[in-house]
């Protein structure tokens, strides 16, 4: 409190944090690949934000975007394909001090990952999770992924995709104990800063699906979306995604949404006419599994032997 | 009875009670008549009183198999003894049956010989079902000719005294039988009872008591014998848990932060145990929803500087394989307990089997490097798992602690442990990470270096599965990916160096060395002790580390004239099939040796879903002595 504490300046040593304290090296993807603009978010809002970068971790899977660990100067753990969200839920288990940054793929959270991105959602263990949705698999070289669309050809499916595509956004909002759910897009990096930091702020798992193209195997898709603005649906509310307007005045096509609305926001999820974008649905009362899973990490050992004392007791002859 | 020391008054004299060594009493079961419940009174009634104590519990796959089916005999072994008892023994000397068909289960497993008293249900007699009384009346006819005393006791009609619903008390009226015919301390008994309805209050206590003390009263009408196996000398501070309650209270003592796991068979009783106390020890259990994820989860934790272990059994280890692959190549402590059951695939999951050490050893793809340590006794279940976590921290490393299904159910007293506050340390050193320090900053001739924690300051670094150099960069040089491997290797060996070679059961050479490994340790001693008393040049070895290996194997066995390994097991026969051994399948053991050591090391291993008797590897042993011609074959078979 001011004027309680006259030495303040000796004992707090400010640091302050650049965009460079987060950059991890020289990002290995392709040019033009989406991924370097939500890397470059991801930064500012770490610096706005002025995360210590030793409290913050970023957690991926196995494809080009879980690449994205290795670009940022904070702890991070580039695991298995798939399983981001387990070993993510892990560290937040009984760390819930550290900020938790998970990239994952529409191959690595929607297939391979499939059960645990379910599981994730339910926990709703504080944690923003961006899928990375390129709809293909472009690390293994073009195959079919969960979110291709129909006749898309690919090097499993030369004649072309045969089914219909799943939809992340909408199968995530199906979840019991779902929070936050926002979309954005890549080719917008005002709107991807705005969203992911309206994730950050978010209290439980902010699930951002972030729709982008692949220079080298998916560079069509969304062309019509990026040609013809009115094609987006740009989501309003106030406590919603509020980015600036300079970023999101070519959007006409526009929709004011109450994110507390569960049923609209599955609606809104469902249309295929236009990509919404924006927050869909969030709900900061959700239980979060670290509340619990976090209960008794400041036991002492005293306390500890003198529990197995008893419990050996238990069991004494 | 196996004679010890005997009274003259021997068994038919009534109630002046026959003196036995040791005892071996069956209760056997529908599921879900409580007979394990009685069995396990029983021995904590013995284990108090200071006998020596090993349970079996005898079980079905199923929760409710089929009323009176052969295959859902459901119950509990006893072997009390007037020294510490390590196993199961040989075949039972007194049997309780609920009914005649549940026996015939384990005539299957040869659990009886010529002589064993079976005291049977009667009811079945008059059932008003025809068929069941005809199916009685020729199991009883058979089980006079196959020498079984056969004591037809109405103990249902019995119990109708005391309980409107003997299906629900029988247990404890049995548990009362017991009491009287090996002449325990009833308020031992009493108090048993007391604890486990405590939460039912007074009036169902009051009942159970009274069915208690009802089958004493029988067994003292119903008998004209009974017995006393008289307790161990030296009484010690003891405890007596099964296997699994072992492992949860040596999680707890190893100060562990997680435990996260996935529902398996035999392994969840670990965590059973656990949810009721872990907290209150400062610990959390995750139920994942999936055997990857559980591990994954740990790992998680274990990263974030938390000490995690994941339970399980050989399906989840299968499917936790990757994640495996994932800690050892980022080095990242994880304790990993494998409660082995049958396999593969579904196989036997609530019976016994050691075929998980080629999992544990070889089943990440890549060169793997890990601790694989086996669990020979109960006790070592509690105190493995405080060892596996001071390793996987010390070598940054997953370590595999293999124990088995014979372990997790068994029960038996050993000395309470003392823990200490150093077995709960927390795992990592928290000063500022210095400057410059790589996250695999390794140790040119041990392979070690310090971990970072996110937390500390400096220390950031991204952990990757993929190959990388020390600093945790990716690796694109060749000679960078050969380095990792090799210093995750050096760990390996650096342990080794710190590891004593095993101490011998027996002489320290000799004509024969057995070979073990995990739960079947008492067995093979009472074996080898068997056969040593006979005037054999055998003795055995109990392997605690599987990798690293215990040192001074090679040498060791080149003091026996030959070695064999005993293991739970598959294995072809030695010669093969048609004469060709060119191409058999040693079992698991004797093929990692003889891949060490050299040594031309035989085997015996078997896969019958239950413990190895004592008498079965005497019998093996003989043959072997047999075979290498230093007893006659003739002779062997004769003593066997």
């Amino acid at each position: 409190m001011f004027g309680l504490k006259t030495d303040w300046s000796l004992d707090v040593l400010p640091r302050y944090f650049t965009l460079e304290d987060y950059e991890g090296g020289t990002a290995r993807w392709c040019p033009g690949c989406g991924d370097h603009g939500v890397l470059t978010a991801v930064q500012r809002i770490c610096r706005d934000e002025q995360l210590l970068p030793e409290q913050t971790v970023c957690v991926s899977g196995i494809g080009c975007s879980s690449r994205f660990p290795h670009y940022m100067k904070t702890y991070g753990f580039h695991g298995l394909h798939g399983r981001a969200l387990p070993v993510a839920c892990g560290v937040k288990s009984r760390r819930p001090d550290l900020k938790i940054w998970v990239a994952t793929g529409d191959g690595d959270c929607c297939s391979i990952g499939a059960a645990h991105w379910v599981h994730a959602i339910r926990y709703n263990m504080n944690m923003v999770v961006m899928l990375f949705d390129n709809n293909v698999y472009g690390l293994t070289k073009n195959q079919t992924s969960p979110t291709t669309r129909p006749g898309f050809k690919s090097n499993t499916h030369p004649r072309g995709a045969f089914l219909p595509p799943l939809n992340p956004t909408l199968t995530t909002l199906s979840i019991t104990n779902v929070s936050f759910v926002a979309q954005t897009v890549d080719w917008n990096p005002v709107h991807v800063y705005a969203t992911l930091k309206r994730a950050y702020d978010h209290p439980g798992l902010s699930f951002v699906r972030i729709m982008q193209r692949c220079p080298q195997f998916t560079p069509m898709v969304f062309e019509d979306a990026q040609r013809d603005p009115s094609l987006i649906l740009l989501l309003e509310d106030p406590k919603g995604v509020v980015a600036d307007e300079a970023g999101t005045k070519i959007y006409k096509n526009r929709l004011a949404h109450d994110p507390g609305d569960i049923n609209r926001a599955r609606e809104v999820a469902s249309r295929e006419d236009v990509i919404p974008i924006g927050l869909l649905y969030a709900n900061p009362d959700n239980p979060r599994y670290e509340d619990m899973s976090s209960v008794g990490v400041d036991v002492t050992i005293e306390d500890k032997l003198a529990a197995l004392d008893k419990e050996l007791g238990r069991f004494a002859i | 009875m196996n004679d010890g020391q005997t009274s003259n008054s021997g068994g038919r004299a009534a109630h002046s009670p026959k003196v036995l060594r040791e005892a071996i009493v069956e209760i056997v079961s529908d599921s879900g008549e409580g007979a394990q419940k009685a069995g396990q009174s029983f021995a904590t009634v013995c284990a108090k009183s200071g006998n020596g104590v090993w349970t079996v519990e005898i079980i079905p796959a199923e929760i409710k198999p089929p009323a009176r089916s052969r295959a859902g005999a459901s119950g509990i072994r006893i072997r009390l003894g007037s020294e510490t008892v390590t196993n199961m023994g040989d075949e039972a000397d007194l049997v309780v049956g609920f009914n005649e068909q549940v026996l015939y289960g384990r005539i299957m497993n040869s659990a009886f010989r010529e002589g064993t008293i079976i005291l049977l249900e009667s009811k079945w007699a008059t059932d008003p079902d025809e068929q069941i009384r005809d199916m009685y009346a020729s199991a009883v006819e058979d089980f006079h000719r196959r020498g079984l005393i056969v004591h037809e006791l109405a103990m249902h009609e019995a119990c109708l005294a005391y309980t409107p619903n003997p299906q629900l008390g029988k247990n404890m009226f049995v548990l009362g039988m017991l009491c009287w015919i090996y002449q325990r301390d009833v308020e031992l008994a009493k108090k048993e009872i007391v604890s486990i309805f405590a939460k039912k209050g007074e009036k169902v206590i009051g009942s159970n008591i009274a069915l208690l003390e009802g089958g004493m009263k029988f067994a003292r009408e119903n008998l004209t014998y009974c017995f006393d196996v008289p307790a161990m000398k030296a009484k010690r501070d003891l405890i007596v848990t099964n296997g699994n309650q072992a492992v949860g209270l040596g999680v707890m003592a190893s100060g562990m932060d997680l435990v996260s796991m996935y529902p398996i068979t035999p392994a969840t009783s670990a965590t059973h145990y656990l949810s009721g106390v872990f907290q209150k020890a400062g610990g959390f259990i995750h139920q994942a929803e999936d055997e990857i994820a559980a591990i994954g989860f740990a790992i998680g934790a274990s990263y974030a500087g938390k000490t995690a272990c994941t339970i399980t059994s050989g399906p989840g280890l299968a499917l936790k394989t990757e994640f495996i692959g994932l800690a050892v190549m980022a080095e990242v402590p994880l304790v990993i307990v494998d409660v082995q059951r049958g396999g593969p695939a579904t196989g036997l999951p609530t019976k016994i089997e050691q075929g998980d050490l080629f999992a544990a050893l070889y089943a990440s793809p890549g060169d793997a490097p890990k601790v694989v340590m086996a669990a020979a006794t109960i006790e070592e279940c509690f105190h493995m798992i405080i060892t596996a976590r001071k390793l996987a921290e010390a070598f940054r490393t997953p370590v595999i602690v293999l124990t088995d299904a014979n372990l997790a159910t068994g029960q038996t007293p050993f000395p309470r442990p003392r823990p200490v506050e150093d077995w709960m340390e927390a795992p990592i050193d928290r000063s500022p990470w210095p400057e410059g320090l790589a996250p695999y900053a390794w140790d040119e001739e041990t392979g070690l270096s310090r971990r970072p924690v996110p937390g500390q300051r400096g220390g950031q670094y991204v952990l990757t599965g993929l190959a990388h150099t020390g600093q945790s960069h990716v690796a694109y040089d060749p000679n960078a990916n050969q380095l990792g491997c090799e210093m995750r290797s050096r760990k390996i060996a650096a342990l080794a160096q710190t590891l004593v070679a095993p101490k011998i059961h027996g002489d320290d050479s000799g004509d024969l060395l057995v070979v073990g490994w995990g739960s079947t340790i008492g067995s093979i001693e009472e074996a080898v002790d068997r056969v040593r008393g006979a005037g054999h040049r055998v003795s055995s070895v109990h392997l605690r580390f599987l990798s690293p290996m215990e040192p001074g194997l090679t040498e060791m066995f080149g003091r026996f004239g030959r070695v064999m390994t005993v293991e739970l097991n598959y294995s072809d026969p030695p010669q093969g099939f048609w004469g060709n051994p060119e191409y058999a399948r040693r079992a698991q053991l004797a093929q990692h040796l003889r891949a060490q050591t050299l040594h031309d090391v035989d085997y015996f291993a078997i896969t019958p879903g239950q413990p190895l008797t004592p008498g079965q590897i005497e019998r093996v042993i003989l043959a072997k002595l047999g075979e290498m011609g230093v007893v006659e074959r003739g002779a062997a078979v004769a003593t066997a």
